[in-house]
């Protein structure tokens, strides 16, 4: 019996290098939405907390343990790696294949993020764990600090390619300024 | 003339002419330093032009600069960057700047006044087009464009702060030190290349330092802070909403292929200080306008910070004591005064110069630069040979951006100005010059002062400290137009003079707004910056009102020109929308197929085969597979909504016309979606997973629409519904699988035997594909027996390549959009050409699936008597009966011998194709009352395309009208 | 222009889709009758001031939201979720 091959979203995108700045794929195994019913926001946290150590976070956080992230993922709605036992407490939908992520990381990353994110993302207003559901260029992302000078972008795996592009340009500007 | 040797020069040329400049000084200043006077000719009159200004206000030297693609125009000469190799070039002016044509407007100028064009070109009205506005717009104007793609590089991006300080002179530097060293969060722009606004132009002192050091010390100390970000070449130009800003950088550095050019930044302050200092007017006397006429802070600005002499003899005419600075400068260089005029009477003036008190310049002479001028004054007249001529009516608070969004500045007489009125931006305060606060120790206070009230209310605690400056009083006698003949300039740039406005005022067009349309006053590129006041001073004089009575025109953004391209920047070619690639992409480019774009998405149009020549084989080809073999489709693009949650068939029964709260678990049924005007906003096929799962299927072009609809109705409609949705689009690569070998297809990739009996129509379920967890739908969109196939993304070309490769061995193949189109056709199934916003469930035909059990979005609408109308359009088919067999959508339709006008049309044909399978066009239309019209013959007329064909109006549903091959 | 998000925080005007008046909250039941209906789907005021508008946080969290703000003064007063209003 042939077999069916999985291919990353950002396959043959990445990774990239401009001016010390570096993008890289993120690979996650699993990534689950997880939608609390009415009222059951509380009873849906517990139960995660039991079952993977982390209860929900709060808007506009992420957090993580060794095993499992949790990361806050829009109104009512936040994201888990690992699989989840929810029913009757929230719609658990498998999202594991719907979104390009990548690590974005270097000292003028903030310069870049500039380029394409109306927010401010500057490190005094958006400390590590802080992740936003925001704009990058035209398309619809999740952003999230994941270092000192890192980052994470979530986009919709269809546009990994424009994505990997705006990505590229926003670069290559910086890096130009820096070197003449 | 330079007045010291530099320390590093580069070349750079003026219309092919070699120069040498100091990189980084303004283009200005360079061929000031070389003799160069003569630099433009005017807007309309084409006179002969030279620098006036020093800085963004420049409204004579506008240049071009760079070749071919890279050619800009209407760059101000005062603010454009020597760099090596710069090419600059000298616009409007043919066959050159020195012998221009065009020149002969200045002669019959007294027939080309204001409104000159309205009373002269009003008739024969078709010569306006034709004639008139061409030989006008020729002779009239500014630089060109290359009419080349754009092939630099623009940037724009994003800033915030909590404290935006506009300008970085004396009050802004001082503003930012202050804040900054509270700690407040901080970003100060300044349009020059360095911090410092006039104290790098001046002879001044601060503390016993030079201005210019004291300035660079603050950069030093300001470029410390963390917490401040100091931008210059940046001119903030315009205010706007909630503390929004845009700002055009120019980005620093001589061009280079990588480099962008400019920047436009949306900066976000909480709170911000307008510290944009003040410009200099100019004085409206006969021919003010020649080459070496200046602006007297400019000539100190070339003087002292440049190093450039502009000219060997200089006179200086003023109505203020600023303006005596420039003659003590002056002298302090070594540079010949000739004369010093002031208009006023009683002022002390001490030199060892000729000085003229209560003295006016009453005439210019020199051809391509000033050579002489007439003066009056309390003793006579006398000509006075000068090449360069510094003048000064005064100061001008710069409060453009206070004026953004809808404030009106105040008219202060004893500096016969305008100062912004407080609060007219939410969160802005303005210091220094530009509120009307000259003196270098009344900026530096006023910038401490309120960058300390703004610090305090950020909750931080300021202290001020102000170093010692100049505080010498501003004395004004107002001085606007010299009496007399002769064209006195006002806006140099839009070439209207003293008579042009008392024009304007005789033929009542009093009021400031009136005059400003009928003379063209301050609608030129630099948008009146130094020419407003002047000219309403005319005005009010005109009309025996006093200036504030008279009031301003409003100023909007930009404060500077901005380019497009900035403000577009990154949004041509690959930037303008984001690409939606579907997993079998790379393989179908790689077969050939030529792609089109569906909403964001890229797809297939057709899959060309060796030997076909054009598009309809391979469609006819295609079609061929999925009626007699079986066919491959992506249909990954189609919205694809997951809901969940005790009320989710309640949720489906509200948006859906028809009922989904009786579907068995494990089967799929078609929606209606209506809009509440009970018009169709789309339709799709709905499966249930589970007694509380369901999986929703949107048409491509809605899914945005869909989503956002779903949303309002559970979060402001109905949020006593209890159900959740989230969509999985990009989860899932879904495949259809058509035609009578699908089963047999599948089973070569499916983890289990597909049977009629446990796999029926509209059946679905989870299905392992290839030891994948995947989803089967028994859904058809083509009339055949077909399915879709969905499996995780990850997998989706991997499925599409074991796909493709199975059913060529089954004599079948992939097919595109074109095929499918025709598939649908031929089955009468609607896509967004059918249902394109204005029909109805009654339209289309599907009226009794509007279920009047229960409440839906749009019944109640829906049942409006219009909208059941037996006379409406009504979905029809169409064949081609007569000679002519070509069809064609958006034709109109009219009965067989009626004339083929607008008020006889009964009807449109919305999507068309040639049909391989019963080898006839086809058109779907709509139709007046077209239901009851089966078996009739009409007319379609295309009279965009000039065709006329004899159709026979039938059932929309071509092929296979009871449905059986779809169950098979 | 910006508007809070009662989720997100201020987030600038390009990430919200803008819908109309709030009055769509207030779908009349489907036997109300023609008026109401004809009013509920076409007859919008236009003031010159005060106003309540839809705005979907599209480009954000996805958040329906109640906006209060003045045409004339361009000031966003306040900012709430829809499904709160409705309640």
């Amino acid at each position: 019996m042939v077999k069916l091959l999985p291919l990353t979203p950002c396959s043959g995108l990445l990774p990239l290098e401009i001016g010390g700045v570096n993008v890289t794929e993120v690979v996650l195994e699993r990534i689950y939405s997880v939608a609390p019913l009415a009222g059951k926001t509380m009873a849906t946290s517990t139960a995660l907390k039991e079952q993977i150590g982390l209860g929900l976070s709060a808007p506009n956080r992420a957090t993580s343990n060794r095993s499992a992230r949790m990361q806050w993922f829009g109104h009512r709605t936040w994201l888990v790696t690992a699989a989840v036992h929810l029913d009757g407490l929230a719609a658990v939908t498998d999202q594991s294949d719907a979104w390009a992520i990548i690590r974005i990381e270097g000292a003028e990353v903030e310069d870049v993020l500039a380029r394409l994110v109306p927010i401010d993302l500057r490190a005094a207003p958006f400390k590590n764990g802080h992740t936003a559901r925001t704009m990058l260029g035209h398309m619809s992302v999740a952003i999230t600090r994941v270092g000192g000078q890192a980052f994470e972008v979530m986009a919709m795996r269809s546009m990994a390619g424009t994505l990997v592009h705006e990505l590229e340009v926003a670069m290559r500007g910086v890096a130009a300024r820096s070197n003449f | 003339m330079r007045l010291q040797s530099p320390e590093k020069t580069v070349y750079f040329t003026f219309d092919g002419q070699r120069y040498q400049g100091v990189p980084g000084e303004p283009v200005s200043a360079a061929l000031l330093a070389n003799g160069v006077k003569l630099v433009a000719r005017s807007f309309k009159y084409h006179r002969p032009r030279g620098i006036m200004s020093a800085g963004s206000e420049e409204q004579n030297a506008l240049v071009t600069v760079g070749r071919g693609a890279q050619t800009e125009p209407n760059i101000r000469a005062t603010t454009l960057e020597v760099s090596e190799g710069l090419e600059v070039f000298s616009q409007n002016a043919w066959p050159s700047l020195k012998y221009d044509v065009m020149a002969v407007n200045d002669l019959i100028s007294p027939f080309l006044g204001a409104g000159f064009y309205y009373k002269t070109f009003m008739w024969p009205k078709s010569f306006w087009e034709k004639l008139y506005e061409p030989v006008i717009r020729r002779a009239a104007g500014l630089g060109g464009l290359s009419g080349k793609s754009n092939e630099d590089h623009y940037e724009k991006a994003f800033a915030f702060c909590d404290v935006l300080i506009i300008g970085g002179g004396p009050a802004g530097l001082m503003a930012a030190l202050t804040a900054g060293r509270a700690g407040a969060d901080v970003i100060l722009t300044d349009e020059d290349t360095a911090m410092g606004g006039r104290l790098l132009r001046e002879v001044e002192d601060i503390d016993g330092q030079p201005g210019a050091e004291w300035a660079a010390d603050a950069v030093v100390e300001l470029s410390a802070m963390d917490n401040v970000r100091l931008m210059t070449r940046t001119t903030v130009t315009g205010a706007y909403d909630q503390g929004t800003f845009g700002a055009l950088e120019r980005i620093a550095g001589p061009r280079r292929a990588d480099k962008p050019l400019e920047c436009f930044w949306r900066i976000v302050a909480k709170r911000s200080i307008l510290c944009a200092g003040a410009l200099e007017r100019p004085i409206a006397f006969p021919d003010n306008d020649r080459p070496g006429i200046m602006m007297a802070s400019a000539v100190r600005a070339y003087v002292n910070r440049w190093g450039v002499a502009p000219g060997k003899s200089v006179t200086i005419f003023a109505n203020n004591d600023d303006a005596h600075r420039t003659a003590h400068d002056l002298a302090a260089a070594g540079i010949r005064i000739a004369a010093l005029i002031d208009s006023r009477d009683d002022v002390q003036i001490n030199g060892d110069f000729p000085i003229y008190t209560g003295g006016t310049v009453t005439a210019t002479k020199g051809r391509h630069a000033l050579e002489s001028i007439t003066i009056a004054h309390s003793g006579g007249t006398r000509d006075i040979r000068t090449d360069c001529l510094a003048m000064s009516g005064g100061w001008n608070p710069t409060v453009h951006l206070t004026c953004h969004m809808n404030g009106r500045p105040t008219w202060r007489e004893d500096i016969a100005s305008f100062v912004p009125t407080p609060d007219s931006i939410s969160g802005m305060v303005a210091a220094g010059a530009c509120n009307g606060s000259f003196s270098t120790a009344a900026c530096l206070q006023e910038g401490a002062d309120i960058a300390a009230v703004v610090a305090t209310d950020l909750g931080l605690k300021p202290k001020v400290t102000v170093p010692v400056a100049d505080d010498s009083t501003y004395r004004i006698s107002p001085l606007w137009a010299v009496p007399g003949k002769g064209r006195k300039w006002i806006d140099f740039q839009n070439d209207v003079h003293v008579k042009d406005i008392k024009l304007a005022a005789q033929e009542n067009f009093r009021s400031v707004e009136h005059m400003k349309r009928y003379t063209t006053q301050g609608m030129a590129p630099d948008q009146g910056k130094s020419s407003n006041v002047v000219a309403l001073a005319v005005l009010a004089d005109a009309t025996g009102r006093g200036i504030p009575e008279t009031g301003t025109t409003t100023f909007r953004p930009p404060y500077v020109p901005v380019s497009i391209a900035s403000m577009g920047a990154g949004s041509q070619g690959k930037g303008f929308a984001p690409q939606r690639m579907t997993t079998s992409h790379k393989a179908t480019v790689a077969r050939g197929a030529p792609m089109i774009e569906a909403g964001l998405w890229y797809r297939p149009s057709y899959f060309p085969a060796p030997g076909e020549t054009t598009w309809r084989q391979s469609c006819d080809r295609e079609v061929g597979f999925v009626r007699n073999a079986v066919g491959v489709c992506d249909v990954s693009t189609l919205g694809k909504i997951d809901i969940q949650g005790p009320d989710v068939a309640a949720l489906l029964d509200f948006v859906y016309c028809n009922t989904f709260s009786t579907l068995k678990v494990g089967r799929v049924r078609y929606g209606l979606m209506l809009r509440d005007d009970g018009h169709v906003m789309d339709d799709g096929t709905t499966a249930r997973l589970d007694e509380q799962h369901f999986v929703m299927t949107t048409t491509t072009a809605a899914a945005g629409q869909v989503m956002r609809h779903l949303e309002f109705v559970l979060q402001a409609l109905r949020p006593d519904l209890d159900a959740r949705v989230i969509s999985v689009t990009e989860q899932w690569a879904q495949f259809a699988v058509a035609g009578p070998r699908s089963r047999e297809l599948l089973n070569t990739v499916l983890d289990q035997e597909l049977t009629n009996d446990d796999w029926p129509f509209m059946a679905c379920g989870e299905i392992g594909v290839a030891g994948v967890p995947g989803r089967l739908f028994r859904i058809s969109f083509s009339g055949e027996h077909a399915y879709e196939l969905a499996v995780p993304a990850r997998y989706g070309e991997s499925l599409f390549r074991m796909l493709t490769a199975q059913t060529e061995m089954l004599g079948g193949g992939p097919y595109g959009m074109e095929a499918l189109n025709v598939l649908r056709i031929e089955k009468g199934f609607i896509t967004h050409a059918e249902i394109h916003g204005r029909t109805t469930a009654f339209d289309i035909g599907m009226d009794r699936m509007v279920s009047l059990k229960k409440d839906c979005i749009g019944q109640a609408a829906s049942r409006r008597p219009g909208l059941l109308d037996e006379d409406r359009e009504q979905l029809v088919g169409l064949k081609p009966v007569g000679a002519v067999k070509q069809l064609t959508a958006g034709a109109h339709l009219f009965e067989k011998d009626a004339d083929a006008v607008r008020i006889n049309s009964q009807g449109y044909t919305t999507s068309v194709c040639y049909s391989p399978t019963l080898e006839t066009n086809l058109a779907l239309a709509f139709l007046q009352g077209g239901r009851a019209r089966h078996g009739e013959v009409i007319k379609m007329v295309d009279h965009l395309r000039g065709l006329t064909a004899q159709v026979e109006v039938c059932d929309p549903v071509f092929f296979d009208q009871e449905g059986g091959r779809a169950r098979g | 222009m910006r508007i809070n998000c009662p989720n997100c925080g201020e987030r600038d005007r390009r990430e919200f889709y803008y819908q109309g008046d709030a009055l769509a909250l207030t779908r009349p039941a489907p036997d109300a009758g023609p008026l109401a209906w004809n009013d509920y789907l076409h007859n919008r005021d236009n003031p010159a001031g005060d106003t309540k508008d839809l705005w979907f946080h599209e480009g954000g969290c996805g958040a329906w939201i109640v906006v209060e703000r003045n045409t004339v003064t361009h000031a966003v007063h306040g900012t709430t979720l829809a499904h709160k209003v409705k309640r």
